[in-house]
């Protein structure tokens, strides 16, 4: 084991993925440091979805390599990589919507007393989860889903967090709120973020990795990528 | 209970009250007003309601997790009836245990045993490596119920057995208006009841619980949480095949085992899970008690009135087609 692969949490090295006949994932690789928020950019359909759901084992890679913590993800089950040590926070959140908060958080425990040990933690990001706590997840605003979906992700205490979409749909108000909890949360837990708002993702994340129609074409520090405005141009559309 | 109290589900219940309102009064003009004869359809109704119940339970609680509507789950409840009659009957079986309602009591414990096994083996044998061809699941559980049914036919013959072998319990009757009514089939009844909240506190109470009311709406996000939802696949069908064979033991000293029991019971409980609401617990339990009364008062009036007893056969199909078509996704399930 390399010196680098040691300070990266997470290593994906050149993952195929298909989705039934679909070549989606054509050569991937990101790298998560340890204690970072990491990135993943790219246009609508480029694949940055897929790469997320391919680390969790929801559509397994064909090919490459998956390593967390320097032990191999690919091969094993949802469950197994979850046990791991990491937390998944699906595009359209996934709450149980006959379920109360309460019992949203609690099927995340892995131990009988996880919820009761980190309540403070994520009542103190999420306060208004405190209030909504006995409400069946489906009578939550969008904002209070989000909110629920990454509470629920904290739990079992993982050492990463697979971030899809956090602002989609959301109030700008909202936005800023998610942000304050995901710079929070950061200190305790590494991320690695999918994000298709530009602004949010680059006030947010130390590093970045962009995917174009199923390659990784890019990766570095999000502090060079701001100033390259052509960069951001040509493989975001953003400016 | 708290989810067909919901607000959404306000003109369901307004439906089924009405319907149960509309089932007695026809009971009570078919029982020419007599309140002994009316109680007592009433309480046919309840007990096959309940029979019904322990088929349709499993039904709808697989179909919500799994997607799979398993066609063998009355050949689970035929079976549960032959192994419970065989036991109890069997003559080396009286002579060791020679209390009857002992025996019986084994009985129910063997078959329920039996249906749990062979739940295990149809799901981790046979359906697993189906997984993600779900029509092929289907076609197999359609022909696991066929094989079990013509098995049954080899190892008991074609004839129907009819209980012989009676035990105290069995025997009682009481007294409602001046018209007697077993005792058995009361216990039946409360037996169900029992299950009915049982099941509904393992749902709403328990971790497992928790994971398959979860599973039902997203069994890849239960996944992704960290659950090994196979594992919960396997205990649940098991538990759904356990329930049938139980419903078809405590049904056996009533109805007797017979090859064509299984077949008649499924299309009952699949019309009770589908105007209950596929994949609703609430909705297949109100389901079967609706399904249950509108047989026994249907059954009642035809006798009384229209001397034609298929009448009463037809009736869950019909009241299912009538269900759907006021409230297309059944009366407590979801809208798509």
């Amino acid at each position: 084991m390399t010196e680098q692969t040691q300070a990266n949490l997470l290593e994906v090295r050149g993952i195929h993925t298909f989705i039934g006949q679909f070549h989606i994932l054509e050569d991937v690789s990101v790298t998560v440091p340890q204690g970072s928020i990491t990135v993943l950019l790219g246009r609508n359909g480029a694949g940055k979805t897929t790469t997320l759901r391919s680390i969790m084992g929801l559509t397994p890679p064909s090919r490459g390599e998956i390593l967390f913590q320097g032990q191999s993800l690919v091969g094993k089950r949802p469950y197994h990589i979850a046990q791991m040590g990491i937390g998944y926070v699906p595009e359209h959140r996934a709450i149980f919507s006959e379920l109360t908060v309460r019992e949203n958080l609690e099927i995340a425990q892995r131990q009988p007393h996880d919820l009761e040990k980190r309540a403070d933690f994520i009542f103190g990001l999420f306060p208004d989860l405190k209030r909504l706590y006995h409400l069946p997840g489906g009578h939550l605003s969008g904002g209070q889903q989000q909110m629920l979906a990454i509470a629920r992700a904290l739990v079992a205490n993982n050492r990463l967090l697979l971030i899809d979409e956090p602002s989609e749909g959301l109030a700008p108000v909202i936005i800023e709120q998610l942000m304050d909890a995901i710079r929070a949360l950061s200190a305790q837990t590494t991320v690695l973020l999918v994000e298709q708002n530009f602004r949010m993702a680059s006030q947010l994340a130390d590093r970045y990795t962009i995917i174009d129609d199923g390659h990784s074409v890019m990766a570095g520090s999000m502090a060079d990528l701001v100033q390259d405005r052509a960069l951001i141009h040509h493989y975001l559309g953003a400016a | 209970m708290q989810g067909i109290l919901a607000a959404e589900n306000r003109h369901s219940l307004l439906i089924v009250i009405g319907l149960v309102a509309f089932l007695l009064g026809i009971g009570f003009v078919a029982a020419g007003g007599d309140l002994g004869d009316f109680g007592i359809t009433v309480l046919s109704g309840l007990f096959q309601g309940m029979l019904l119940f322990l088929v349709a339970s499993g039904l709808s609680i697989i179909f919500g997790l799994m997607d799979i509507l398993n066609f063998a789950q009355g050949a689970y409840f035929m079976l549960g009836a032959y192994v419970g009659y065989a036991f109890h009957h069997a003559p080396a079986v009286i002579t060791a245990i020679p209390n009857r309602d002992l025996r019986f009591l084994l009985a129910v414990v063997l078959a329920t045993a039996v249906g749990a096994v062979l739940g295990v083996i149809l799901e981790r044998g046979l359906l697993r490596p189906l997984y993600a061809r779900p029509i092929f699941q289907i076609v197999l559980t359609f022909g696991v119920a066929l094989v079990m049914t013509e098995a049954i036919k080899f190892f008991w013959s074609t004839t129907p057995y009819s209980w012989t072998e009676m035990f105290g319990f069995r025997e009682g009757f009481f007294e409602l208006f001046g018209q007697r009514f077993s005792t058995y089939r009361l216990f039946v009844i409360a037996v169900g009841f029992v299950l009915i909240g049982a099941i509904a506190l393992l749902l709403r109470r328990t971790r497992i619980g928790i994971i398959i009311r979860a599973g039902v709406e997203d069994s890849e996000m239960v996944e992704a949480l960290g659950i090994n939802v196979r594992a919960v696949f396997t205990l649940v069908f098991t538990l759904g095949c356990a329930l049938a064979a139980f419903g078809g033991v405590i049904a056996a000293p009533f109805l007797g085992a017979t090859s064509n029991m299984g077949n008649a019971f499924l299309l009952a409980a699949i019309a009770v899970v589908a105007l209950g609401g596929m994949g609703s617990y609430e909705g297949t339990a109100i389901g079967s008690l609706l399904v249950g009364l509108a047989v026994a008062v249907v059954a009642k009036f035809a006798t009384q009135y229209l001397n034609q007893s298929v009448w009463a056969s037809i009736t869950p199909m019909l009241l299912m087609v009538v269900v759907l078509l006021v409230r297309p996704r059944g009366l407590f399930g979801k809208e798509e």
